[in-house]
């Protein structure tokens, strides 16, 4: 039942943006959200939608999952868009009802932030789409590292992120496992009022937290057992190397931030 | 040949808790297990066997008496990873000893944290799987692994460190039979091919007959030690512990007791069905 949902939404693939170097795509993305929030004319947001629509076809990742990670969003979007619509009175009014004015500047202003928004998303899904969550948390690491001469436990937060990703398809079976238990035991999970429902909860918190800590426990020994130390002198077996084309993508993607400030 | 892992006198207490008096868990064990050797620790639940493993690679410290493993004390702090590096543990749960969503990622832990360099790194990871058969699955996530499959991954992920000998904390138990016998074909084979000796803690009867030596501990003692034919041959003994034999060892010993004549040491079918078919032979030639 459970096992269903998947873990980030990493969409295994060989493309060029899939082999990129993912130190550089999390500057690249980085890039990529500073020139969606710098130009404020239509023509900026146009460059910043080429770029956008260029890096999915690239990607080779399909266009209904773009669809997806924009469409959890579409409440938000019709909520700023209506307020957006309401409150800006300045240009010439187009339709007024009582105390409502709907002006040109209100309807721009929407319109843009739409486009803004559902752009910013869908370009950073490029991100998490073409990169493991596991190389993701890597080049993390690897780009913080200059932080730990501030004593910024970086390491430690890494290894945190792996451990969890590790441990989420166990826990999840787990839960799986709790829910049948419990079920033979006549409990109401799926049935019964909101309140049954949310009291059940806790027969499959309680045994679920128990078991975390024990295998936390478990797991500290073993990683002890193989020398851990923490994150001091330690090597690794995954190599990030950066080649002549992620060089070419960060310049390509400066090209495209340096054009929306040239309209601006 | 010399000993890697020299037992002496070993007492072992649990701190005391409030209002409880300190059980002691560990009382005087004396214990030499020879470089290569293949010793199986035998003792139902409580025995102190687990106890007694986790004192050779100092996850656990002597209340008295003394522990060294390839003459390093494990009361020396100061050569911690290089005893561990040596004295490699591998737990009954796969599922919590496996830390990395990378198989190749999580045997390259151990070697990580002892930081080794990236091309020895590279060949002492394949070469670890390639010995465990697991090197085709080095991509994949531990997740989409069978309960024998990741328990090879973790005997790969301490083979990698290169150690002397490997203690194995009952690592089939919670295995299906298919995955045990994966398990203890993979250790065996360390063993012979690499000379890794091997402490294997069991409640399996037929994995500890299959081992050079048996050692019996019985409320935090040792009861018997000696190899599995003169261990099993004393049925009734490991009987009252609480313990079992091997089933060809109980078969003949009952069939003894009924007043068949079969020899008193035997531990695979296959001995049984010799000796029960060499008695046939013999009735029929008289």
């Amino acid at each position: 039942m459970l096992k269903d949902i998947t873990i980030g939404q990493y969409f295994p693939g060989e493309s060029i943006i899939h082999r990129l170097d993912p130190r550089f795509k999390i500057v690249i993305t980085l890039i990529y959200i500073v020139m969606l929030f710098t130009g404020g004319t239509p023509l900026c947001l146009c460059i910043g939608a080429l770029y956008t629509f260029i890096a999915i076809a690239l990607s080779g990742v399909p266009l209904k999952m773009f669809w997806r990670s924009v469409r959890p969003l579409l409440p938000f979007l019709v909520i700023t868009a209506v307020i957006n619509l309401m409150l800006v009175r300045s240009g010439d009014v187009l339709w007024s009802w009582k105390a409502i004015k709907i002006t040109e500047d209100g309807l721009n202003i929407s319109a843009f932030m739409i486009v803004r928004i559902s752009l910013l998303v869908m370009g950073t899904s490029i991100l998490t789409y073409t990169t493991s969550p596991v190389t993701l948390t890597d080049a993390i690491e690897r780009l913080l590292s200059p932080l730990k001469k501030l004593h910024f436990p970086v390491h430690e937060l890494a290894m945190m992120m792996t451990i969890a990703l590790r441990f989420i398809p166990t826990l999840i079976e787990e839960t799986d496992k709790i829910i049948s238990a419990q079920k033979a035991r006549g409990a109401e999970i799926d049935t019964g009022s909101f309140m049954t429902r949310a009291k059940s909860l806790v027969s499959i918190l309680v045994p679920l937290f128990v078991s975390a800590f024990r295998r936390a426990d478990e797991l500290a020994t073993a990683m002890e057992c193989r020398c851990y130390h923490g994150g001091e002198g330690r090597t690794r077996l995954r190599q990030l190397k950066s080649a002549p084309r992620d060089y070419i993508a960060l310049l390509y993607t400066i090209g495209f931030l340096a054009a929306v400030i040239w309209f601006k | 040949m010399k000993n890697i892992i020299e037992i002496e006198k070993l007492h072992f207490s649990y701190p005391a808790e409030e209002g409880k008096e300190a059980a002691e868990v560990l009382k005087g064990i004396s214990l030499s297990i020879r470089e290569g050797e293949f010793v199986a620790v035998l003792g139902h639940n409580g025995s102190g066997k687990s106890t007694l493993a986790k004192h050779i690679n100092a996850i656990l410290l002597p209340t008295e008496g003394r522990v060294t493993v390839d003459g390093i004390d494990t009361a020396d702090e100061d050569r911690l990873f290089d005893l561990r590096q040596r004295a490699g543990m591998v737990f009954q749960n796969p599922d919590n000893q496996i830390v990395s969503s990378v198989v190749e990622e999580d045997v390259a832990f151990a070697l990580e944290n002892l930081g080794v360099p990236y091309e020895e790194m590279r060949r002492r990871v394949d070469d670890a799987l390639k010995a465990v058969g697991m090197y085709e699955y080095r991509l994949h996530s531990p997740s989409q692994l069978s309960g024998g499959q990741k328990q090879r991954i973790a005997i790969a992920g301490i083979i990698a460190m290169q150690p002397k000998c490997i203690i194995l904390d009952e690592p089939t138990a919670m295995l299906d039979p298919q995955g045990r016998r994966e398990v203890l074909a993979t250790v065996q084979r360390m063993n012979r091919e690499q000379g890794i000796t091997v402490v294997l803690i069991t409640h399996y009867m037929d994995e500890a007959a299959q081992c050079d030596r048996v050692v019996v501990i019985d409320k935090g003692s040792v009861l018997m030690d000696g190899t599995p034919r003169e261990v099993f041959s004393q049925v009734e003994r490991i009987k009252a512990i609480g313990l079992d034999v091997p089933q060809a060892t109980e078969l003949a010993h009952e069939l003894r007791k009924a007043g068949i004549e079969l020899p008193e040491d035997i531990l695979t079918a296959e001995e049984c069905a010799d000796a029960i078919e060499a008695l046939f032979t013999k009735k029929g030639s008289n």
